[in-house]
Formats: C-alpha cells, structure tokens, sequence
C-alpha cells in the first residue's frame, strides 16, 4: 500500500497535505450530494431540487496532485485551472465557504453566482479561474508567467494545471513552445486521470502523453505517481524551486485517475469496473492516512482533521443555502465598461 | 500646443503605441514579426525604441498569442496583441471569444482584460478567399468587446490611443490596404470610442458606413452633390458601441438610410443598425454589402466582391426614388 518514498516528510506537513486533500474531498462530496439530478445529460434526469445546478466536474481521486503542489506557492504566485478546479482553488487557499456560495450561484460567492462550479476563482489569492474550455488555462499560464518577467516579479511564478486530454489540443503545444522559447517562469501540471470526458485517453494519445511531448520541447519532464501526496509533495517541491530560480518551465506528470465520472451525474457506466477498483484501491487519502499512521501521527489526530473537515462544509452549506441570490440587475454588470447597458 | 503632422495610416498607428508605450510602462505588445515592425510597418522601430522585452515577437501560435495576452492582461500588463490578419485571428477565437471578453463578467468582475487586439480586415488586392474578410459582425456581436474600424490615419492615431486606455479587450479592425493612405494627424486630437464622423452633410439621405468603405461612399456623395442630392455621410468608426445618437438624428431628418459595408451583406452589421433606424424612427433603410461568396482570386471574380462609389450612387437614388 505504502510507495512511498517520502518518510522524510515531516509530520506537520504530512498532517497540513493529509487536511487539505480532506478538505478537497469533503468539499465535493457535499457539493455532488447538492447536485444530484442536477443536469438532464449522460442519461440522468434533472431534477428542479438540486441546489448546486449545471455541469459538476469532481476531482475525487485526485487531491493528491493539487494538495502537493500548491503547498510550495505563494499568494502572489499565479494558478490556473480546468473544469475540474475545486481542488486547485482550495489548495491555493481560497476561501471555502465563498466557493460552495458560488457553485450555489448565491451573491456571496467569488463571481457574484456568475460563474458557477466551472469558473471558480479566486484572483485575490492569484487563482485566475476554473474553464470551461479544454487547454485554455495553458496560453493564458504562459502569458501571466510572461508578465511575471517583463513586470521583474522576481520569484513568482505560475502554475498550470490541465489534464491529459488537454494535450490533444493545439494550445497545448503552443504554450509549452512559448514557455521554453522565453524561458518563463511557469510550471505545467498534467493531471493524467486517463479519462477525456468520456474517452479513455490512451487509445486517443499517440506516444507516451504529457512527459514525452514536453521533453520534445526540451522542457524538463518528471513523472510522478499522483496518488502519493508526498512523492507529489517532493517532487514539486524541487520543480518549483528550478522555476523560481529562473530556471525556465517545467512539467510534472502526475498519475492519477479520475475516479466518479465526467460530471457528477455521469455515472461513468462505460468503464470497466476493475480500472476502477483498482483505482480506488490506490486512493491518495487512504494511502496518505495509512503512511501516517506508521510514522508517528495519531489515528484521533487525524480523525479530528476529518470532522474539522465535514464541520467546515456543512457550515458552508448552510451558509450557502440561506445566502441571497444576485439581484437581476447583475446580469448586466460587468460586461464592459464602454458599450455597457441593457442593448437589445 | 497641437503637433500637427503628415502621416500615413500605418505610422499614425506606430505613433499611438508609441505614445501610449512612453506614457504607460505596462503597454507592451506581442505578434508574429512586430520586431522588424509589423507586416504593415504598423509597428516600424517600436522594439528599436523600447526593447524586445516590450515588443515581443512570438512564434506562429495565434492561440497562444491571444490566450497569453489574457493572462497577461490579468496579470497587469496592457498588451496589443497582433494577429497579422483577421482571417487569422479565427485561430485565436476561443481564447478571444471564450476567455478575453467573457473574463470580467464570468469572475464577477475580479479581474479585467485590457488588450487591443489588432486584426486588419476586408479584401486584400489579389489574396483570394482567406486574405480577405470583413468579419466585424461576428465580434459586434460578442458581450464584452469594444470594435473599432478606423478609416483615417487621424483615426487610426486617435482611436487605437483610446482602445489602449479603454480597460476592456477591444477589437481594433484596421484596414489592409489602408496603410499607406496619407493625412494630417493631430497627436493632442482624443477620439472617444463610440463617436462617428460626419463626412459629408445633406439632408437628402443618410450614409453609414466604416473602414475603407468610407472612400467609396464619399466619391458616392460628391457624385450625388453634382446631382444635386445632398447627402448625409456618417463614419461609424466604432462597430461597438455605434453612434446611435447621431446616425438616428440623421435618419429623422432624412427619412432615409442607406449602410454600406465591404462585409457579406446577409447578416452583416448593416442589417442591426438598419433595423435599430427603421424602428427608432420609421425611416426607409436599405443596405449594401457584398454577396454571400468567398472572395475570388482573378481580377474579374474579386470584383464581384467588391461595392463601388457607382454602386452606392445606384443603391442611395433607388432609396430616394
């Protein structure tokens, strides 16, 4: 059970790793319980109940990847997201109750109930935002490393996070060409959760995936298994400490699996259910409690993170459900300033 | 004091970036071969002035272009970002469309996306189908973005300073083949965005029109004057938002409008300011643009793409007929 090569890390940190991947996972458990029936597609029935509506992409399976790399940056470090970005934007520490509000479409959320699940962001703590579109996030990470240069943030860097579906598309190779070419201060995050919506990634990927079209850009590739928050701890630890010396881009190919499916009401029906207990068999909480567990940390310790986690969204959930809508005058702020109004 | 200069198109808008590049240390720009000063010399001794960190050439990779000037505009830069050509832009669409104008509204307003991107339209002399379109309605009709058709250098000068400081993603449209057209240039002249210019006054009939369009429909309007039918001439300037103000002040007076545009006619920009004239004042519209076909590469096939000063003659005593 325990890969882990990691057992020099420390206790308080494995414990701060172990609460936010609990974290993660309490967060979306609670907001795909909110959003059953939530979208008439992949079969499922909508349902008017549900109070987190629209399409729910849940990263369950993968807090690993986010938990270990986010845990080496800065507030004035840059992110960027997927529509699978929960986890990121808790990592990067945003707050948690504000982003249940949002996925709640509630006017207390970060985007006022504008954005929703797939555009959640948090520009105050350098998290520029979830998309809706596969390999978006990567030109616009390349362009904010690109600031960070020009602008002398000496130190700062960015973080991309994409998944491996996202390397099919041509964004993909553009911004791992620009962020080579001008040596930017960016690190490129696959998340290979093997599952491009609906498709399994392997029969659709020629060559090796996310490292091998890297090291063909000459950009220093690490595979690392994304399952082991602490091998995913270590490694990035050293990647990011490259980037910030200005050693130009890297990547980081995590190993991971997508464990529920595309969106929350995907029952993912189409995947063979030996993949999927053998995923489940490597789940990170799991594998970071149980390596816990043998060096050092108490099983109440750890217990208490869990309920501190589950106390923390059933707050915000209460809190989200009572808070107010947008009033509909919102649909008509912040579109643009000139040419602004209510235009038919 | 007023500099008043004699400049082309291209220069006037080397002139504005310059500007804004000295009054502004954020303003960088970004684009396949601005280095060497742009295809059209619209960027001519920029990265000579202000260095390769500020004008920075790229790699062929619209996508990315565009999709790093959003982060990079999020990340406090104020980048113009060049496509080369609007029939190359399409490469960059999504990180246009989806993340550049969508930013502010979707985030609910935690970041803002100042960037002009430059993408000369219309027809290209003997470039064929993919050289030469109008495509300003599809941007027109985009929440977010400002769109802007310069048809002057003044223009050009004026208009591409105002998108700089406008603090939203602006769609400049210069003209391809308007780059060496001459003209006097006032630096201190602000044009706001969303204003039109009179070209010629009358009380006959209203023309609307931008971009090089311009030119034809003024030869139209002087061989209407030597008729005596004194037409109304409006230069749009700015697709988005249009000068509603003036141009249906002008159709109340005149009871008719023509709009003239080198874009395909069939739901072209014409059509939504006609439609927005007929109902604010009753006037009779009419539009002309060119026909729903790609653009053809000999002389003889371009030409049917293309709407001259006799056409919109033709098109504007039809209308008064």
């Amino acid at each position: 059970m325990d890969s882990s090569n990691s057992s020099a890390t420390p206790r308080i940190i494995g414990e701060a790793l172990y609460r936010t991947m609990v974290r993660i996972r309490a967060f979306e458990n609670a907001a795909e319980a909110a959003s059953q029936g939530g979208v008439s597609a992949y079969g499922q029935q909508a349902a008017g109940s549900a109070k987190v509506r629209g399409p729910l992409h849940l990263s369950t399976g993968q807090e690993a990847v986010p938990a270990g790399v986010c845990a080496h940056l800065r507030v004035s470090d840059y992110l960027t997201s997927t529509h699978r970005g929960h986890g990121h934007t808790l990592a990067k520490g945003a707050d948690l109750v504000r982003m249940m509000c949002e996925l709640f479409g509630k006017a207390t959320g970060f985007n006022g109930g504008k954005g929703g699940s797939m555009h959640i962001a948090d520009f105050s703590v350098g998290m520029l935002g979830a998309n809706g579109v596969v390999a978006a996030g990567l030109p616009i990470a390349v362009g904010a490393a690109h600031a960070q240069k020009v602008l002398k943030k000496n130190g700062d860097i960015t973080v991309c996070f994409f998944g491996d579906g996202a390397i099919n598309r041509g964004p993909f190779l553009e911004a791992l060409n620009w962020a080579r070419v001008y040596e930017l201060p960016v690190l490129f995050v696959c998340e290979d959760n093997r599952w491009s919506a609906t498709t399994a990634s392997g029969p659709m990927t020629a060559g090796e995936g996310a490292s091998a079209r890297a090291a063909s850009m000459d950009i220093a590739a690490t595979q690392v298994d994304g399952n082991d928050v602490f091998a995913v701890h270590e490694t990035a630890a050293r990647l990011v400490h490259e980037v910030r010396d200005g050693g130009g881009p890297r990547l980081l190919h995590a190993l991971t699996y997508r464990v529920k499916g595309h969106v929350s009401v995907d029952l993912a029906a189409y995947r063979d259910p030996a993949e999927l207990a053998a995923a489940v068999e490597t789940d990170p909480i799991a594998r970071a409690r149980g390596h816990l567990l043998s060096h050092g940390a108490t099983a109440a310790a750890l217990d208490a993170i869990e309920n501190a986690a589950r106390d923390e969204v059933d707050t915000a959930l209460a809190i989200a459900d009572a808070a107010p809508w947008p009033d509909a005058t919102a649909a008509f702020t912040d579109v643009q300033t000139i040419g602004a109004g209510q235009w038919h | 004091m007023a500099l008043t200069k004699d400049l082309s198109y291209s220069e006037a808008a080397v002139l504005a970036v310059q500007r804004e590049m000295e009054a502004d240390a954020r303003v960088v720009v970004l684009g396949e071969d601005v280095g060497r000063g742009g295809i059209f010399g619209q960027y001519k001794g920029l990265q000579q002035t202000f260095g390769a960190e500020r004008v920075i050439d790229t790699p062929i990779s619209e996508a990315a272009i565009m999709g790093a000037g959003v982060g990079m505009a999020l990340a406090g830069l104020r980048p113009v970002v060049e496509m080369r050509v609007v029939d190359f832009a399409l490469c960059g669409m999504d990180e246009l469309v989806n993340q550049a104008a969508k930013n502010r509204f979707m985030f609910g307003g935690q970041g803002r996306v100042p960037l002009v991107a430059r993408m000369p339209g219309g027809i290209w002399d003997a470039s064929a189908a993919q050289h030469s379109q109008s495509l300003e309605a599809w941007f027109a009709h985009l929440p977010g973005v400002v769109v802007v058709s310069p048809s002057t250098p003044q223009d050009n000068y004026s208009l591409l300073r105002a998108a700089l400081q406008c603090g939203d993603p602006v769609v400049y449209i210069e003209h391809k083949t308007l780059w060496g057209l001459r003209g006097e240039v006032d630096e201190d002249m602000a044009v706001p965005l969303g204003k039109a210019r009179r070209v010629r006054e009358g009380n006959a009939i209203t023309i609307v029109s931008w971009s090089k369009q311009v030119q034809a429909c003024t030869a139209a309007c002087d061989a209407l004057a030597a008729e005596g039918i004194a037409a109304d001439l409006i230069d749009l300037r700015t697709l988005w938002l249009w000068d509603r103000e003036t141009v249906l002040a002008s159709c109340a007076r005149t009871q008719r409008l023509l709009v003239v545009h080198e874009a395909v006619q069939v739901a072209g920009f014409g059509a939504e300011i006609a439609a927005t004239a007929a109902e604010a004042t009753g006037c009779r519209v009419a539009r002309l643009g060119a026909p729903r076909i790609p653009v053809g590469y000999a002389p003889v096939l371009e030409a049917q793409s293309r709407v001259g000063a006799e056409a919109v003659a033709t098109a504007a005593k039809k209308l008064l007929g």
